[in-house]
């Protein structure tokens, strides 16, 4: 059976712990002069990127290439994808050609999975509609262990996720594997930007948690959400869930300021994060490649056979 | 059934470390530019060892240890976690590098570290230091200091510990 990385929930815990390890692993091979390996030497990664994105599919790209696989991507606008070809042609043609892994990332929750169904190659997710972006998961979670010098137990460790939780495939996928983790996730956003049933603790008020958390995950906030009536204008939201200044003096010295990029500043960021020794937005960007290598890996390279 | 067969004892692993560790010195004249790098896992605990006995009768050396899980030529062949790590605690470009290793077997492993090593530099020289030779090469790979001969079945397994080296007979090959 063909292994995937398609969301944590499907992953499982046992999984995720020997990911974690991997990419300590693999954080270690990227720090040596060469941070080039051989293992996936003949192994072929497509890139499949129906929707914007840079970082994500730069870093998918650069893993792949620290592994000796050779990369292909596809980008929306350069594709036939625009000449009318079906999703599922394209998977078929490509699949054709000898691909070994797809990554795929689609506005449309659940393509991932299709995609699976359409060619015996592994499918690795890297964002798919609000539902899910496991790899930034796996590489949240990862910086938070190393940050904190833990193990895989994150029992004691709060965390503050702010913003659009209801839209944001990270926020439901770091919460995930936070809370599979042991650690306490508690979402902070307006009531409309909260998802309607959740078993997660939640909060309108950043300021009643802000000096208490261990790490504060601040998410990117959609500007087209504002003005759609469903969040006071963009003022009146960086008043109440912003960082700026009074709040970045109340968090701890030793906690963790994320971010999953790209920031918008002046609307959930009204500081510079450079600036503050908590942050951790730069690391997070450095793991994600170490944290995508440990997945491909997992996939590619350890001939598809469960321990 | 397995059968259990101690054929090095405590002392007899002391020895020939010893043994190993002088020829290392007289073979590189002195210890000036070595380096031992212990292969993952089984050769750190012996690369320590021949460490303190090089520093004991000569000087001390740098002791660090290479990682060749992802160069090894079987990956996608098993599952593989690489749990451990590389450490090169000083320049190799000028050095000789003693790779050091419990058991040399099929030369695999050993060919996977010459290329874990290559990407820390150029080594003037690797120098291979095993305890245990127990033959099945399938590669043209062989040792420059040696602890043991232990011609060997492919059916037994070799256990080495800095307790004594253990030959197991019928142990079942996944």
């Amino acid at each position: 059976m063909t292994l995937h990385f398609r969301s944590i929930e499907e992953v499982g815990t046992e999984r995720i712990h020997r990911l974690l390890d991997l990419t300590e692993h693999m954080a270690a091979v990227g720090r040596r002069p060469n941070p080039k390996v051989p293992a996936l030497r003949g192994k072929t990664v497509c890139n499949l990127f129906f929707e914007d994105s840079t970082r994500t599919r730069m870093s998918f790209d650069l893993a792949a290439k620290r592994l000796s696989a050779d990369t292909m991507t596809l980008a929306v606008s350069s594709s036939s994808v625009n000449k009318g070809e079906s999703l599922r042609d394209t998977v078929e043609t490509l699949d054709a050609m000898g691909v070994d892994a797809f990554v795929v990332r689609h506005r449309t929750s659940g393509v991932p999975w299709q995609v699976a169904s359409w060619t015996p190659a592994a499918v690795v997710n890297a964002g798919d509609g609000w539902h899910a972006h496991p790899t930034q998961a796996l590489l949240d979670a990862y910086t938070i262990r190393h940050r904190r010098g833990l193990t895989n137990d994150f029992s004691g460790i709060r965390v503050a996720i702010v913003g659009d939780i209801r839209h944001s495939r990270v926020a439901r996928s770091t919460t995930e594997i936070l809370q599979l983790l042991g650690a306490e996730v508690i979402h902070v956003a307006p009531r409309t930007l909260l998802p309607p049933t959740s078993d997660v603790a939640t909060t309108t008020h950043l300021d009643d948690v802000i000096s208490e958390v261990d790490v504060l995950y601040m998410l990117r906030m959609q500007r087209e959400r504002m003005g759609a009536g469903i969040v006071p204008d963009g003022g009146e939201y960086s008043r109440r869930f912003a960082l700026d200044e009074r709040r970045a003096a109340a968090l701890r010295s030793d906690a963790l300021l994320m971010h999953p990029g790209p920031m918008n500043r002046g609307v959930e960021m009204m500081v510079d994060p450079t600036e503050l020794q908590q942050s951790t937005i730069l690391d997070q960007v450095t793991n994600g490649i170490a944290a995508r290598m440990a997945v491909l890996f997992d996939l590619l390279g350890s001939g598809g056979i469960e321990e | 059934m397995t059968h259990r067969k101690q054929v090095l004892g405590p002392e007899d692993v002391r020895r020939a470390v010893t043994r190993m560790a002088h020829e290392i010195i007289e073979r590189n004249r002195g210890v000036d530019d070595v380096v031992l790098l212990g292969m993952q896992r089984g050769g750190v605990w012996l690369a320590q060892l021949l460490g303190s006995e090089i520093a004991r009768i000569a000087s001390a050396v740098p002791i660090g240890t290479i990682d060749v899980s992802l160069h090894r030529d079987d990956i996608g062949m098993r599952p593989v976690t690489p749990g451990t790590s590389s450490d090169v605690p000083t320049e190799i470009q000028e050095s000789t590098v003693v790779l050091v290793d419990d058991v040399l077997y099929t030369g695999r492993t050993v060919r996977a570290a010459l290329d874990a090593v290559s990407d820390f530099g150029r080594p003037r020289a690797i120098q291979l230091a095993v305890l245990i030779d127990r033959g099945h090469r399938e590669l043209p790979i062989r040792p420059d200091f040696i602890g043991k001969n232990l011609p060997t079945s492919s059916e037994e397994e070799v256990e080495v510990t800095p307790d004594g080296v253990t030959i197991i007979e019928g142990v079942d090959k996944p």
